[in-house]
């Protein structure tokens, strides 16, 4: 009986994470599937709500339809972004020139910050550290006016590095990487040291290696970020022609939403591809320093 | 005396490695955020950027009796004050669902990450289709009588944010409290249920506390996250979207548009008082509550 109502229980449970789980889900699978709708597809299903769309419509059904199957496969849209119009590959490559230099670089940088933060700690570093805990939890809004000042100061307005720049300087994966090397037993650190391996080698031999899935993990985080940036570019950048294709993106104007779910899931490959090759170092970058606390 | 002159020079060159370490990360913030930052309160202090002129607290009184200042700072704050508590609760509760031995565990993981791949202006149309005064919600609250609300001109207008906001950070947090909750002694568990501790005493006497580190650090990105919806909400809604939903961000951004930096300077101070507040708040918090555990 006892066993029933556990069977049961489990039952409900997983029919509840389950059901979230697909909610969670549809935003993605709605962007693949409606990027395959013809245009007049698209229009007609959703004329009710972009009232731009109904214009260019035959029929525009008097109800918004959230469809997941197209009635009918179509690759004009893609035909549209990656043949008819070189602008959208430009702009792909824009993304790909703003956001790997900050990835590398940000990540790097923090690396050895964060090595300092762990092993030699003090008491100027805590007031440090916590210093930019509180820089990385202001919005972009708060730091607008300084980083327009020292990018003009620079002469780097309107050119991408005022937006690497900041970029790879940006605490936020100083903080994450710093949590998670705190989990490395210090003990570890010190035998390598008995052992005699300089500062250098105890970095890159002892320490990198474990925290390689936290890296992963981190890399996967801060690319996302960037990967979708919009505010950056707008303020940093006056020359549309130099914007990532993110922000070109946000400013398809709702006549073209057929266009839009195309653009995305092209855009979106890049993070798909880290992230289904990443996932596991995502859920261990984390899990990891379990097995060595025990 | 030998010993201890080695042991200061040991010391000296620690002091000197770790220094080299931190550096580059340091000079960068340094020219990029600390010094700007000290630029962003010399503004607050002055008249303007062109007359340079001392006037005390006068910018903040100002921007304090600004209606629209306290409309965007209640609204920032009501939004972090339900998104954030949201986005930890139920980020556990689903954690500790998965954690349960149910099948399909990883899929599920996957599908609970999946938001974070899908594009902003993606997300953006999607949110459009389901919120409108036309869309997919209003359709199905129709069934049951409900009449149809525009959600993003309402008194309503921060539940799709919500919404939006625990969609795209849920998994994330989800999946940092399952790390937690594999690397929880097992030992301490077993004794507890063998004492005859229900699962509920187990969560809240042990498990919570093993927690707590966890939850301060979702706590914190969750924050991070709740300033960055901005973005989604910007685009959804414009520059002057309605009163529900204009937040500390649109108001800095509309200042820094009208060239206004003296108040947008204020208000950064402001917001940047109120943070150091919270986080020593919840550092505090965490100091007392897992005291005994280790991080």
């Amino acid at each position: 009986m006892k066993k029933l109502v556990l069977a049961v229980g489990r039952g409900l449970l997983f029919l509840i994470a389950a059901g979230f789980a697909v909610v969670f889900l549809l935003p993605t699978v709605l962007t693949i599937t409606n990027s395959f709708m013809a245009e007049t597809e698209i229009a007609a299903n959703y004329g009710v709500v972009f009232t731009s769309l109904s214009n260019a419509a035959t029929y525009v059904s008097d109800k918004v339809n959230l469809k997941f199957i197209p009635d009918m496969v179509s690759f004009q849209q893609y035909a549209t972004a990656l043949l008819k119009s070189p602008d959208y590959l430009l702009k792909f490559w824009n993304s790909v020139i703003l956001v790997v230099p900050i990835v590398v670089f940000q990540v790097l940088i923090a690396a050895f910050a964060a090595y300092s933060f762990t092993v030699y700690r003090g008491r100027f570093k805590e007031v440090l550290f916590f210093f930019y805990i509180i820089l990385m939890l202001m919005p972009y809004q708060v730091t607008l006016v300084p980083n327009y000042l020292v990018s003009e100061w620079l002469g780097v307005l309107d050119t991408r590095w005022s937006i690497v720049l900041p970029g790879i300087f940006a605490p936020f994966s100083v903080f994450l990487l710093t949590k998670f090397m705190r989990r490395i037993p210090v003990s570890l650190i010190e035998a390598a040291r008995l052992d005699g391996a300089g500062e250098w080698h105890v970095f890159t031999k002892t320490c990198l290696p474990m925290c390689r899935s936290a890296l992963y993990s981190i890399v996967i985080l801060v690319f996302i970020d960037y990967w979708n940036m919009v505010e950056q570019p707008l303020v940093m950048i006056s020359d549309a022609t130099k914007h990532p294709l993110s922000v070109f993106l946000s400013q398809i104007n709702s006549g073209e939403v057929g266009l839009a779910f195309a653009v995305a899931t092209v855009y979106m490959v890049p993070t798909l591809f880290l992230f289904l090759h990443g996932e596991d170092y995502l859920v261990e970058g984390i899990t990891y320093s379990g097995s060595v606390k025990g | 005396m030998k010993m201890t002159l080695q042991r200061l020079k040991r010391k000296a060159h620690d002091r000197a490695v770790g220094a080299a370490f931190l550096a580059p990360s340091f000079l960068g913030a340094l020219v990029f955020y600390i010094v700007p930052f000290g630029v962003v309160v010399y503004y607050s202090l002055i008249r303007s950027p062109l007359v340079r002129e001392y006037v005390g607290i006068e910018n903040f009184k100002n921007i304090l009796a600004n209606s629209a200042f306290r409309q965007a700072a209640s609204n920032t704050l009501q939004f972090s004050a339900v998104a954030v508590p949201l986005a930890v609760i139920l980020a556990i509760l689903l954690a500790l669902i998965l954690e349960c031995k149910i099948p399909g565990k990883s899929y599920l993981r996957t599908f609970f990450l999946s938001p974070m791949m899908v594009p902003v202006a993606s997300i953006v149309l999607i949110w459009q289709v389901v919120f409108h005064y036309n869309g997919v919600l209003n359709d199905f609250l129709a069934v049951f009588g409900q009449d149809k609300i525009d959600w993003f001109k309402s008194e309503y207008g921060q539940i799709p944010i919500v919404a939006l906001f625990l969609w795209k950070n849920l998994g994330y947090n989800m999946i940092l409290f399952m790390a937690a909750l594999n690397n929880m002694p097992k030992g301490l568990l077993e004794v507890a249920k063998v004492e005859g501790a229900g699962p509920v005493y187990c969560f809240f006497a042990i498990k919570l506390r093993y927690l707590s580190p966890t939850v301060l650090f979702v706590t914190i990105l969750s924050l991070i996250n709740s300033f960055k919806i901005f973005r989604e909400v910007y685009l959804l809604t414009g520059s002057y979207p309605y009163e529900t939903l204009y937040t500390l961000q649109h108001f800095m951004n509309n200042a820094f548009v009208s060239l206004d930096y003296t108040k947008l300077s204020a208000a950064a101070v402001l917001m940047a008082i109120v943070m150091v507040v919270i986080i020593a708040v919840l550092f505090a918090a965490e100091n007392v509550f897992g005291k005994d555990v280790e991080g």
